[in-house]
């Protein structure tokens, strides 16, 4: 098997690239997209620890699927959030949704 | 490290994460980013295939590429007007990629047995450095996940919260998203 650390650089660029996405992008949409691969990456982690350092009790993939089910809530709500922003606003760049800031 | 069947699939799938999670963060266009972010979901399920994992791997197909991911498609195509773009990236990018270099530096110097030169102090030391001391997995992952989500002894609980809030979600995003302004 190829060593744990290379499954933890991989999710380490996942991550990076994710939160670059978050930071740079202007589209919400765009931006829900990089929050899911920072949310893939984590869940690469917890997989790869449970496989390499205690694969025999099942907790790490629990938790794992753990992640799914608030990543799925998330996406949804966020969904929700952006096209009610988009139905009052007619946008969906976040620097044109600035109701909140003083 | 010889290259064996497993290295090859893990350098393909690990190919297709890195490369698809660019492209979703580069393309100008979001429906091409949306489709891009498909394809990252799909390296990483076969990443918790080759991690012993099937459950996940079937669970990421599911419900990340086809619930999720067609969940996005639906919004970028209700919000259709604002798809073809110029402008992808606002006018913080720049710095936003230099943080983002250095800090995947750093994990690296941290995680990879390279940086322990470097750094002089072993910060991953108590990580396994060969791949082939982890022990097998002599069970089936599926029916243990199955056991460990319904005996007392193991996840019911957080089972029951996590539902709990699966639901609320999905109600809440049903009310912020309804069309009469009358909540």
């Amino acid at each position: 098997m190829v060593p744990l650390w290379m499954y933890l650089v991989v999710s380490a660029a996942l991550f990076c690239i994710g939160a670059f996405g978050v930071l740079a992008r202007r589209n919400a949409i765009a931006i829900l997209l990089s929050i899911e691969l920072m949310l893939n990456a984590a869940n690469i982690n917890l997989v790869a620890f449970w496989r390499y350092m205690n694969p025999t009790v099942i907790n790490g993939q629990v938790f794992a699927a753990f992640v799914f089910a608030v990543a799925a809530a998330e996406a949804a709500v966020g969904v929700a959030l952006i096209l009610s922003i988009y139905r009052n606003r007619q946008t969906v760049m976040v620097e044109d949704v600035n109701i909140l800031k003083w | 490290m010889e290259l064996t069947w497993q290295a090859i699939a893990f350098f393909i799938f690990s190919a297709l994460t890195l490369g698809g999670g660019f492209a979703v963060v580069t393309q100008r266009n979001i429906f091409h980013a949306a489709l891009f972010l498909m394809l990252s979901l799909f390296g990483t399920a076969g990443l918790f295939v080759l991690l012993i994992a099937p459950f996940l791997a079937a669970v990421q197909v599911l419900v990340y590429i086809g619930a999720i991911a067609i969940l996005v498609l639906f919004a970028i195509m209700l919000t259709r007007r604002l798809m073809g773009l110029t402008i992808s990236l606002n006018q913080q990018w720049p710095a936003a990629a230099l943080a983002m270099l250095v800090l995947f530096g750093v994990l690296l110097l941290v995680l990879t047995p390279v940086g322990d030169d470097i750094l002089g102090q072993n910060w991953s030391a108590n990580l396994p450095t060969d791949g082939d001391t982890a022990p097998e997995v002599t069970y089936i992952t599926v029916r243990e996940i199955g056991v460990a989500f319904s005996t007392q002894n193991g996840f019911v609980l957080p089972f029951e919260i996590v539902s709990l809030l699966l639901t609320s979600a999905l109600i809440g995003a049903i009310v912020v998203a309804r069309e009469d302004e009358a909540i």
